[in-house]
C-alpha cells in the first residue's frame, strides 16, 4: 500500500464529508489497520508543533477542542464566590500508515503549559513516548512540558527547532539548559521539512526502544 | 526536576454520556474502532451522531478522529465510544490470522518511520 503526505496529493479524494451534512469531513482508517500507537508532540507556544505534524501526516491534520474549567484563585477568591473560566484547549493530529497499512501512528500536538495537565492524562496514556521541540530563543519555554514528562514518567527526546535568528548554542549548554538527564536524545531539526521531522521521531523512537530494553533487564535483577 | 502536581482547580466540564462516566481504560484517542450492528434508535443523540459518521464507511476511524469531525470535546467521544463498545455497536478491529504473534509495536513503527526517509 502507497501513502504520501496528505499535502503532496493533487486530488485529496479521500476525504468524505460525514453523512450528517455538518460534519466535519472525515478521513476513514484503511481496514487493513489492526493496531494504532501515539506519540505526543509538545513544546511552548509557536515552537513548530502543528508544523512537524503538518509535514509527516498522510491525512489532512485536523483538530480537537477540549473545554477545560479553571477556577480562579487570587485576591477574588477573598470575597465572594470563585469566578470560573472556561478555556478551550486545541489540540491537532495527524496520522501515519505503516506496516504495510496495519499499523496507523497518531501524532498529537499539546502545548506544554502545566496547566493544561488535565488534558496530559489522556494524550500520554498509552503513548509511546513525547517528542520535545524547544526554540533556542526561549528555552524556558520548554520547561513545563519536561516537568510533566519528568512526573509522568513518560520517555521523552528533544528537538531543537531552527528558527532565522535563533542563537546556537553548544550541545552541553543546551542540555544543561534543558535539565536533561545523559541519556536523553538531543536533536536538531526543522519541522517545514518532511525528512528533517521524520528523522526526529526516528531518533525518539530508537530510544524508546533501548529505553524499553533497559527497563526489561532492570526488572529482571 | 520535581513532578508536577495535580491542580485541584483545573477541571474538565462534568460529562455523563449513555450511563457512563468515564471511558474504558483500551479506549484512547487513538484507539481505532469500526462499526458492528444493531439499531440506533435508542441511542442518544450524540450517540447516534457518532453512529453516523459510520455510515458507508469504507474503514475506521479513531476516537480522535471522530472528536474532530463532531467538533466534541475528545474526552466525551471517548466515554460515547466505551459505551458504543458495550452496546456492541462499535468494535475493535480484528488482526488477521496471519498476523505475526510476536508483533511488536515499537519495533513496527520504528521500522516504519525509518521506511519514509
Ligand atoms: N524557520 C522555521 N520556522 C518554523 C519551523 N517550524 C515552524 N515554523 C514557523 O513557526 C510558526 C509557528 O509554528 P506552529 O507549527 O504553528 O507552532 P505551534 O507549536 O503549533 O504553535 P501553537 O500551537 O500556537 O503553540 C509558523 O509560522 C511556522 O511556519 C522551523 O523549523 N523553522
Ligand atoms: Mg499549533
Amino acid at each position: 500500500m502507497d501513502f504520501a503526505p496528505w499535502s503532496d496529493r493533487a486530488d485529496r479524494t479521500d476525504e468524505s464529508a460525514g453523512a450528517a451534512g455538518t460534519d466535519r469531513p472525515v478521513t476513514y482508517v484503511p481496514a487493513t489497520v489492526t493496531r494504532s500507537a501515539k506519540i505526543v508532540v509538545a513544546g511552548g507556544f509557536g515552537v513548530g508543533k502543528t508544523t512537524l505534524i503538518g509535514s509527516v501526516s498522510e491525512v489532512r491534520p485536523l483538530r480537537m477542542e477540549e473545554p477545560i474549567t479553571q477556577a480562579s484563585a487570587g485576591v477574588d477568591d477573598l470575597r465572594g464566590t470563585p469566578h470560573k473560566t472556561t478555556t478551550t484547549v486545541a489540540m491537532d493530529f495527524g496520522r501515519i500508515h505503516m506496516a504495510g497499512g496495519r499499523i496507523a501512528l497518531y501524532l498529537f500536538g499539546l502545548p506544554g503549559q502545566s496547566r493544561f495537565q488535565p488534558l496530559w492524562e489522556d494524550l500520554a496514556e498509552g503513548a509511546l513516548g513525547c517528542l520535545v521541540l524547544a526554540d533556542t530563543r526561549d528555552l524556558d519555554a520548554s520547561h513545563d512540558a519536561l516537568g510533566l514528562l519528568d512526573g509522568a514518567g513518560i520517555p521523552y527526546a528533544v528537538a531543537i527547532n531552527t528558527f532565522p535568528g535563533s542563537p546556537s548554542y553548544p550541545e552541553a549548554e543546551l542540555r544543561e539548559a534543558l535539565a536533561l538527564d545523559p541519556a536523553t536524545p538531543l536533536t536538531h531539526c526543522d519541522a517545514r521539512d518532511r525528512t528533517s521531522s521524520l528523522h526526529a521521531l526516528i531518533t525518539l523512537t530508537e530510544y524508546l526502544s533501548e529505553h524499553r530494553s533497559a527497563a526489561l533487564l532492570e526488572t529482571r535483577r | 526536576m520535581s513532578g508536577p502536581r495535580r491542580d485541584p482547580d483545573m477541571v474538565r466540564p462534568y460529562v455523563r454520556t449513555q450511563g457512563r462516566i468515564r471511558a474504558r481504560e483500551d479506549v484512547r484517542l487513538e484507539s481505532v474502532v469500526i462499526a458492528a450492528t444493531g439499531p440506533t434508535d435508542t441511542l442518544g443523540p450524540d450517540a447516534r451522531r457518532v453512529m453516523r459518521l459510520f455510515a458507508g464507511a469504507d474503514g475506521g476511524l479513531a476516537v480522535a478522529d471522530i472528536a474532530a469531525a463532531l467538533e466534541l470535546p475528545p474526552s466525551t467521544v471517548r466515554i460515547l465510544v466505551s459505551s458504543l463498545m458495550d452496546s456492541g455497536h462499535l468494535s475493535s478491529p480484528v488482526a488477521a490470522i496471519d498476523d505475526q504473534p510476536d508483533f511488536d509495536l515499537l519495533q513496527e513503527v520504528l521500522r516504519g518511520l525509518r521506511s519514509m526517509v
